[in-house]
């Protein structure tokens, strides 16, 4: 079971119909429990490729596995949670049963959904806003339902698209922090998209860098910053020369950040 | 909660004081300028009329209020069901619409006379009709976007659970849809009212308020004309507010009903 990679991505490209490359061969293989960010300036096929692990586009080469199946059998069967930038939220609903939306898809009684919203809603620290509704929690407090949600049904991969990238810098630190020890606790393996270097350098245990268009995988960073990591983390001399090895890689075929985004 | 009932009252306050200056204006001049009482009666006529006559224009109210709820529910309902279908499968809408739009372009009053010669001008069902036909398209075509306007995301999200077609409408479209369907339903509840007066206007029986609106005109009686009119427009507007009311209690959670509200 453990040798078996929770991601495997053979030779994945995609073109859309308006004759756009998005990605060009990619190959990549994500073990278990590790956490993996792809990161690159927008427009390198990130989220595309993203989505393709999680069968919500299909590639139009190549093939991709999770938990060695092929990912529309790993869709079917739950094996993700997926978080997307924005909450996604639904209104009408209260937090309480935001969480509990898989659950009741998977068919789960009434009293099982109810305790494991109860430690889910332990987890990402959201204790007594059960029944408040999304438009009465912060940007932050959302993304945390989300965050539980996706890990309600206690899938073995979690899928992220930039989950961070709508919130303040201050509120963003937190939540990576935060994120690492649900990582710790839930034993995920972790795909993360983003274009923060600092944030994926933090986060990952490995950082493949994209190129752009063709998005294709320029290379990987290997992250061997001991975990668990902490605040202090973005302050040890290692952390800035990987930061520096990331950036220079995405240089590497003239594929600097644009400067907004790199600000982010 | 008193708090909130008192702000409410506050909220109304600027409407009551226009509605009792335009009384007072209008009971004032009529008095002024001598205006004879078949143009346009004194405001206290037409109460004291309202209270003589309230039996009867009651119990007309009350026989109209039904036709118009009994087309209300037909409209709305035959509204709500094919923007379901149309949302569900999109060539039946691309099939359809344009008929459903040519539908609502037909002049209601052209309308009423044919609708009792359907089904007689004594059954209330003709009545219905019209009010069905007013009624069915804003419903449908509000319905219709609230059901189909909804974010793709939430839609994706609902792919990666690997949930089907009728779970994404059970758990998504259709509660996405309640702000829009109740924008339907409140101007459907105001057109029912008028489709029933409508209808009534080109023969019905004499216990119906738009018969006894029209008789009253027949013999000078204007005074009761207007009492009828003004009650017509009362059941309009409690109608209205029952489904505003309506609306309150299910769309709490409709974060764009807060937007005016935000201190």
């Amino acid at each position: 079971m453990n040798d078996r990679p929770a991601v495997h991505i053979k030779g994945v490209s995609k073109q859309f119909k308006a004759g756009v490359t998005a990605l060009s061969g990619i190959d990549l293989e994500v073990r278990p429990r590790e956490f993996v960010s792809l990161i690159g300036p927008s427009g390198c096929g990130k989220s595309t490729l993203l989505r393709i692990i999680g069968d919500l586009i299909e590639p139009s080469a190549g093939a991709v596995e999770v938990n060695g199946k092929p990912a529309h059998r790993a869709r079917l069967d739950h094996d993700y949670g997926i978080v997307f930038q924005e909450a996604v939220l639904y209104d009408w609903r209260t937090v309480a049963k935001n969480i509990a939306l898989p659950l009741e898809l998977l068919r789960w009684g009434r009293e099982k959904r109810a305790r494991r919203v109860e430690e889910l809603v332990e987890l990402v620290e959201l204790q007594g806003f059960e029944d408040h509704h999304p438009w009465q929690l912060s940007g932050g407090m959302q993304q945390r339902v989300s965050i539980a949600r996706a890990l309600s049904f206690d899938p073995a991969l979690l899928l992220m698209d930039e989950p961070f990238g709508a919130l303040d810098e201050m509120t963003r630190e937190r939540m990576n922090l935060e994120l690492l020890r649900i990582w710790d606790a839930s034993g995920s393996t972790i795909v993360f998209v983003t274009h923060s270097i600092p944030e994926a350098v933090f986060l990952s245990s490995r950082v493949a860098v994209m190129s752009r268009r063709p998005g294709r995988i320029a290379g990987i960073v290997e992250v061997d910053l001991p975990q668990p990591r902490s605040a202090r983390t973005r302050e040890e001399p290692r952390f800035f020369e990987l930061v520096t090895e990331v950036r220079e890689r995405l240089a590497a075929g003239g594929l600097e950040l644009e400067p907004a985004e790199e600000a982010s | 909660m008193s708090l909130a009932l008192r702000r409410q009252a506050i909220q109304w306050l600027p409407a009551l004081a226009v509605f009792a200056l335009g009384i007072g204006a209008w009971q004032g001049l009529v008095a002024a300028f001598h205006v004879q009482e078949f143009l346009l009666p004194k405001p206290s006529e037409i109460a004291r009329t309202f209270w003589d006559e309230r039996g009867t224009l009651w119990h007309a109210g009350i026989y109209t209020f039904k036709e118009a709820l009994g087309g209300f529910a037909l409209g709305s309902g035959l509204g709500i069901l094919a923007a379901l279908l149309f949302a569900a499968y999109r060539p039946l809408g691309i099939a359809f619409m344009p008929f459903a739009v040519a539908a609502n372009a037909v002049p209601i009053i052209a309308f009423a006379p044919i609708m009792n010669d359907w089904f007689g001008l004594l059954n209330p069902f003709s009545k219905m009709a019209i009010a069905a036909v007013l009624c069915f398209f804003p419903v449908l075509i509000n319905t219709l976007r609230g059901l189909t306007s909804v974010d793709p995301r939430s839609i994706e999200l609902m792919h990666s659970y690997a949930a089907g077609r009728a779970s994404v409408f059970r758990r998504v479209r259709i509660p996405a849809s309640l702000p829009h369907l109740f924008a339907g339903l409140k101007i459907a509840s105001v057109l029912s009212m008028i489709g029933a007066i409508v209808g009534e206007y080109f023969g019905g029986p004499t216990n119906a308020l738009g018969v006894t609106i029209l008789n009253a005109s027949a013999y000078t009686n204007f005074p009761e004309a207007w009492a009828g009119i003004v009650l017509a427009s009362a059941f309009g507007i409690l109608f209205y507010g029952a489904v505003a009311l309506a609306e309150l209690l299910t769309t709490a959670w409709d974060p764009s009903r807060r937007a005016f509200h935000t201190e």
